[in-house]
């Protein structure tokens, strides 16, 4: 149906988006990518030279780079788990017949609407703080000893905090595509015997397909570069326990100055962030044709 | 025929899901709560907490020490501005590549999403250099600028998804009548992608009121956001769990507050393409 | 807006003579802890004063530092005015980063500033950052809960055994009092402080004169050993998250019983209002162990004007304001003697006023002038600074070890294996940057 006419307008119109984006991409990584190969450390002006590989060498083979991968891993693939079985099982109590509906969504999108910094900085202090924490206080009066949370489990502690932002996200994707879902096909489930469980098995899950992969697409684009929450809680530590991908390269490059390793870690996650996002575009490239 | 839900189970639901309800909202009610007390108070119990005194001072104290309202404007600035720039782009790109799509429309548009992944930190020293030579160090236009390419693949994206699921035989009947581009643009698509629209405004919005990475690092004072100003109330010395709940909530409150007056128009946009 | 304030820079040039007396705007960029923020309260004076305007950017310490190097390095512009410590001014005055400040004139009275605290923010003979207050380190201690214990301090400094020993004997964590509070939370300017000066006192060292980063050597492994120890036995617990801050607070709250930390909290925990301590508590010498050098730390926290900034002369007039014998009157009479920035001027010490509001300052003073950054260790080394190195590259290291020593407190690994992967990444970093090969 696209003429040669509209096809041309076509091109017009989406050429202004491709051009921002491809400045935005050429300029600041080319410079990051020509920065990579050079030995530049912002604190030693004038001994910027040409390094080959060094850099890239360097920040591969950094003790703490295994961990920073696993890291990255653990923290996308946790809040992920539970936000999506999170946010299901709140779409599901959500979309039932109750009072006061709309009070309760109110509610429960709240966090989305908070900014990292204070939801980090909030968590920690009034609620993780092994001294004035709430929980602090709650184990007190239980009796048992209040749990150091960014000592004992710092990595579960931040997936934790996320988490909590993201849970709403998803909740409200995957409720409205259960508020689509044909009414007449569950009774007609329901009808042919089939009881809650079953419906839930061979109608809804099968209808949640597509919003849960739109969500997990989302989400870990956002989630691949979390910095906020660890900077603010752990720096990344102890050790390395909460040290990401996100977080090596912030190290390196604005702890460190180290502008060289800073930019090979930065073309590196780049090249993994794609590896995911291949994988990702061609599990949900599928379910959006569909 | 609609089913019968008998009172108790609605009852039931309703408590299950206030809960739910309380449990997600409760850290934001809790540092509400908190910044109505004295310092002193704010660290004791929940117990003695609830039960002490209510007092405005961390605002006082908040307002004493920053300029609330600079920062508020330049976080409404850039947000506002960001998303109004970057809908101006977007439209038009989305519209194209759901109308006419080519062979290539499909890895254009992940192209374009994979720049989502590009890590902040790494790029921050390239383009402070470029800020620095351009003077647009702490500048509301530098921020705007860079927010709306941060966001830009976000709202192609969505406004992609909103308009694939306009029926192309609306668009031909239009054409049939012999509507150019502009008043199908205006007149049809519009109007039907509205709802989409309207929630890609404000997810946009949000996302770029919360940025705090750029906005924190590309500004020093004049342009300097809310993020920043949250920025100088974490673990000063001393007791600061009052001031620190006071500026969050004056640092938040504004988006939420917008979030939850527009909540249906966000909601019934939200769907990324994932109901049919 | 870089283009508009060149075209205001080049109006001022063509309007030439009024430029000294106009009124300029300058951008400040501060740490948000207490002394900061009295300053920017009071700065109103200055400003009416001469006409000029500040926009302050107050920062958490972290942010700060990431924020105002990054700048710097860059030469971005974007501060007139920036708070540095004392382990940057040297390295960026050096640099050629931030303008000399020996123009000042008579009246400000560089004489009256300590010797240690002029020398730790110098480069070259020149002076690159004028103190806002200096610290060294020693112990706090409870002097109810000693006297209820029997125990008595002579004038000797105690050694580290010793102050186990004792920490031992008034640790009472049924009661709410642990033994001792240290730093515990990861960072070169959080639990690095406390642990560079204590392996000084067991005779470590971070580098050999040829640079060889020496962290698995005996003192080291000791001195980590010792610490961990310490802290697992008599520390209060979550001791890995708790930075100076968290300890002040807890030491203010009376949870502590021994503290070795900044001298400059002293008017924190002397200051009634702000603590429930402030007649119960007594101080003495840091500890020492096989040698008494570098056992007391030095910092200061201090003001600088970036080289790359428009405003030098309006700048400098607030420095000079800020950190003058009048600046500290003024706080003592608007926010109380003990209030005073502590640490930086003879005369502060002179002044009647002060020291009866501040039963410290003597032990203060005395601390600050044992600190030697030049000389702070039993063996020679190639550097200078006592719980920091003073090299570009020492930041990244110092966070590092950091890291893996809280890792340590916190008990996901062992001292040794903590000191290990400190040493190998010491001596990667050092071969990156070249100076060994």
């Amino acid at each position: 149906m696209a003429t040669q006419h509209s096809r041309a307008a076509a091109r017009l119109m989406i050429s202004p988006a491709v051009i921002l984006l491809l400045c935005w991409m050429l300029v600041p990584l080319g410079m990051t990518l020509y920065f990579s190969f050079l030995r530049y450390n912002l604190l030693m002006p004038g001994t910027e030279s040409w390094n080959g590989w060094t850099n890239y060498y360097y920040f591969l083979t950094d003790p703490s780079f295994t961990d920073a991968i696993i890291n990255t891993l653990l923290l996308v693939g946790g809040v992920l788990a539970i936000t999506v079985v999170g946010g299901v099982l709140f779409a599901l109590l959500l979309d039932q017949p109750m009072w006061g509906q709309g009070l309760i969504r109110v509610l429960v999108i709240a966090p989305f609407f908070v900014m990292p910094t204070v939801s980090a900085l909030v968590w920690k202090n009034m609620f993780m703080n092994p001294v004035n924490g709430i929980f602090a206080h709650l184990a007190n009066a239980l009796g048992v000893a209040p749990l150091d949370f960014f000592a004992r489990i710092p990595l579960a502690s931040i997936i934790w905090i996320v988490s909590w932002q993201w849970l709403p996200f998803a909740t409200l994707i995957l409720l409205t595509s259960l508020q689509s879902l044909d009414q007449e096909q569950l009774e007609a489930a329901e009808m042919d015997g089939a009881n809650w469980l079953r419906r839930f098995r061979f109608v809804m899950i099968p209808h949640l397909a597509r919003p849960v992969t739109v969500v997990i697409l989302i989400q870990t684009i956002f989630l691949l570069s979390i910095f906020a929450e660890i900077l603010v809680t752990t720096n990344g530590g102890p050790g390395t326990a909460t040290t990401n991908l996100t977080y090596l390269i912030y190290v390196q490059s604005l702890l460190q100055f180290d502008v060289g390793a800073g930019s090979a870690g930065g073309v590196i996650a780049i090249i993994l962030a794609n590896i995911v996002a291949i994988f990702l575009m061609r599990m949900i490239g599928k379910n959006l044709d569909a | 025929m609609a089913r019968e839900v008998s009172k108790r189970r609605k009852a039931i639901t309703t408590a299950a899901a206030g809960c739910v309800g309380f449990l997600m909202f409760f850290p934001i009610l809790w540092i509400a709560i908190l910044s109505l007390k004295s310092e002193g108070d704010a660290i004791r119990g929940p117990l003695e907490i609830l039960s002490s005194n209510w007092t405005l001072e961390s605002y006082g104290a908040v307002q004493e020490r920053s300029n609330y309202l600079k920062h508020f404007t330049n976080s409404v600035a850039i947000s506002f501005g960001s998303t109004f720039l970057g809908m101006l782009v977007a439209i038009p790109a989305a519209w194209a590549m759901a109308f006419v799509p080519g062979r290539r429309t499909k890895d254009v548009l992940m192209w374009m999403l994979s720049t989502k992944m590009l890590p902040p930190v790494g790029v921050l020293i390239p383009l402070y250099l470029i800020f620095r030579d351009t003077g647009l160090l702490d500048t509301r236009t530098g921020l705007v600028l860079v927010m709306m390419l941060i966001n830009l693949p976000i709202m192609v994206w969505m406004l992609y998804t909103y308009f694939k699921e306009v029926p192309g035989e609306i668009l031909e009947a239009a054409r049939m009548d012999g509507a150019t581009l502009r008043k199908e643009l205006f007149y049809v698509l519009t109007p039907m992608a509205l709802p989409g629209m309207a929630s890609t405004v404000l997810l946009v919005i949000i996302l770029a009121w919360n940025e705090a990475f750029w906005t924190l690092n590309l500004t020093a004072v004049k342009a300097a956001p809310l993020t920043a100003f949250i920025a100088s109330y974490s673990s000063p010395e001393g007791l600061f769990y009052a001031k620190l709940s006071a500026a969050s909530i004056v640092a938040i409150a504004p988006i939420l507050l917008l979030g939850w007056i527009s909540q249906k128009q966000l909601v019934r946009g939200l769907t990324f393409g994932a109901v049919k | 807006m870089g283009f508009k304030r060149a075209l205001i820079g080049a109006g001022i040039v063509v309007s030439g003579s009024v430029a000294g007396s106009l009124a300029e705007e300058l951008t400040i960029a501060t740490v948000n802890n207490s002394d900061m923020i009295i300053m920017q309260k009071l700065s109103s004076h200055w400003e009416a004063e001469t006409g000029h305007t500040l926009n302050w950017s107050v920062l958490e310490e972290n942010v700060l530092r990431q924020r105002v190097t990054t700048d710097i390095a860059t030469k971005g512009g974007a501060f007139d005015i920036i708070t540095i410590g004392a382990y940057e001014a040297p390295i960026w005055g050096a640099q050629g980063w931030l303008n000399s400040l020996d123009d000042f004139g008579d009246s400000y009275d560089y004489d009256d500033i300590f010797e240690t605290v002029r020398n730790g923010l110098s480069a070259d003979g020149a002076l690159y950052a004028v103190p806002f207050y200096a610290e060294s380190s020693f112990t706090f201690y409870r002097k109810d809960i000693f006297e209820a214990a029997g125990i008595e301090l002579g004038d000797e400094q105690m050694t580290y055994d010793e102050f186990k020993d004792i920490v031992a004997m008034v640790h009472d964590p049924d009661n709410g009092v642990y033994g001792t509070c240290q730093r515990g939370k990861a960072g070169w300017g959080e639990n690095m402080a406390f642990v560079g000066p204590l392996v000084n006192a067991f005779g470590g060292r971070w580098f050999d004169l040829d640079w060889n980063p020496q962290l698995t050597s005996e003192a080291w492994v000791n001195a980590l050993n010792y610490y961990v120890d310490l802290m697992h036995s008599y520390g209060p617990p979550g001791a890995s998250a708790n930075g100076h801050n968290e300890n002040r607070a807890l030491f203010a709250d009376g949870k502590c019983a021994t503290w070795v930390d900044a001298t400059s909290a002293a008017g924190y925990i002397f200051n009634p209002n702000e603590s429930s301590v402030a007649d119960k508590t007594d101080f003495t010498q840091a500890p020492k162990q096989v040698t008494d050098k570098g056992t007391g730390w030095f910092w200061a926290w201090a003001l600088a004007v970036p080289a790359s900034s428009t405003k030098v002369d309006a700048s400098k007039s607030f420095l000079a304001w800020a950190t003058s014998k009048e600046y500290v009157e003024l706080v003592g009479e608007s926010e109380g003697w003990v209030a005073a920035p502590p640490g930086t001027r003879k005369s502060t010490y002179a002044n009647a006023n002060y020291m009866s509001a501040a039963p410290f300052a003597e032990t203060v003073q005395n601390s600050i002038l044992a600190a030697n950054p030049a000389d702070a260790t039993l063996e020679p080394v190639p550097y200078t600074g006592v719980q920091f190195v003073a090299i570009p590259e020492f930041q990244g290291i110092g966070n590092y070890v950091g890291q893996q020593v809280a890792a340590a407190l916190a008990n996901q690994q062992t001292v040794m294996e903590a000191l290990e992967n400190s040493q190998a990444f010491a001596e990667r970093e050092m071969r990156k940057a070249g100076y060994i090969q």
